[in-house]
C-alpha cells in the first residue's frame, strides 16, 4: 500500500516537472516563463520529496524531506520576484500581446509627480496656513 | 506486485525528469536574454534536486536527502546574487 502511494506521488511530481520544463521552452516571454518554471518546479519537486518522506518511514529522513519542501516553498517565490524585478529594470522586452503593465503606469505617475507643474498644483491645493 | 509498480514508477519519473532537464537545457542555450538563462539554470537545479530524491528512493539511500537540501540552498543564493548584480550593473 505504501508503495502504491509512493508511486502515485512520484509520478505526479514527475509530471509537474515535465510540464514546467515544457512551459519553460514554449512560453513567449521571460515573465510567463518565470510563472511556468517557479510554480510547477516547486510543486513537482515537493511531490517527489513527499514521496521520499512516505517511502522511507523514518523520522529523520521524513523531517529532512519536509525541510526541503518548506525551503523550496519559501525560496522559490523570493527568487522569482527578485529576478523578475531585475529583468524588468534592465528592459527585458515584454510579449507583444501583453495587455496590462501596472509597474510602468506607477513609474510614469511617479515621474509626472516630479515636474514643476505638479509641484505648483500641490502648493495651490495646500491649505492656506501652510503656504 | 506493489514493488514492481514502485520500480516502474521510479523509472518513469526518472525519464520524465531527464526529458525535462533536456528541454530546459535547450532554453538555457537558446534564451535570448541573461535573465532567461538565469531562470533556466534555476529550474535545472530544482529538477536535479528532484532527480536526486528519486535516486535516493531507488537506491534506498536516505543520506542523499542532505544533498537535496544543499542543492536547494545553493541555488537560491546563486539566483539572488545573480539578480542583485544584474540590477546593480544596469544603473551605471
Amino acid at each position: 500500500m505504501i508503495q502504491i502511494a509512493t508511486s502515485l506521488m512520484m509520478l505526479l511530481g514527475g509530471a509537474f516537472c515535465l510540464l514546467g520544463a515544457v512551459g519553460m521552452l514554449r512560453m513567449p516571454d521571460l515573465f510567463t516563463r518565470l510563472q511556468a518554471a517557479t510554480k510547477t518546479g516547486t510543486l513537482g519537486v515537493g511531490f517527489v520529496m513527499l514521496a521520499a518522506a512516505v517511502h522511507f518511514q523514518d523520522l529523520g529522513v521524513s523531517v529532512r524531506a519536509i525541510l526541503v519542501i518548506i525551503f523550496l516553498f519559501l525560496s522559490a517565490p523570493i527568487a522569482a520576484h527578485v529576478i523578475a524585478r531585475a529583468a524588468y529594470f534592465v528592459n527585458v522586452p515584454l510579449w507583444d500581446a501583453t495587455v496590462v503593465d501596472e509597474l510602468d503606469d506607477a513609474l510614469k505617475a511617479r515621474e509626472a509627480a516630479k515636474t514643476p507643474q505638479a509641484l505648483e498644483d500641490t502648493i495651490d491645493r495646500a491649505p492656506d496656513g501652510l503656504r | 506486485m506493489p514493488d514492481q509498480i514502485l520500480q516502474w514508477s521510479l523509472v518513469a519519473t526518472s525519464v520524465m525528469l531527464g526529458i525535462g532537464i533536456l528541454l530546459v537545457t535547450l532554453r538555457l542555450l537558446r534564451g535570448p536574454n541573461l535573465p532567461d538563462r538565469v531562470i533556466a539554470l534555476d529550474l535545472i537545479g530544482t529538477l536535479a534536486a528532484g532527480a536526486i530524491g528519486v535516486y535516493a528512493v531507488a537506491q534506498e539511500e536516505p543520506i542523499l536527502m542532505f544533498v537535496c537540501i544543499m542543492v536547494a540552498v545553493v541555488l537560491f543564493v546563486g539566483t539572488v546574487a545573480f539578480a542583485y548584480y544584474l540590477e546593480k550593473g544596469s544603473g551605471s
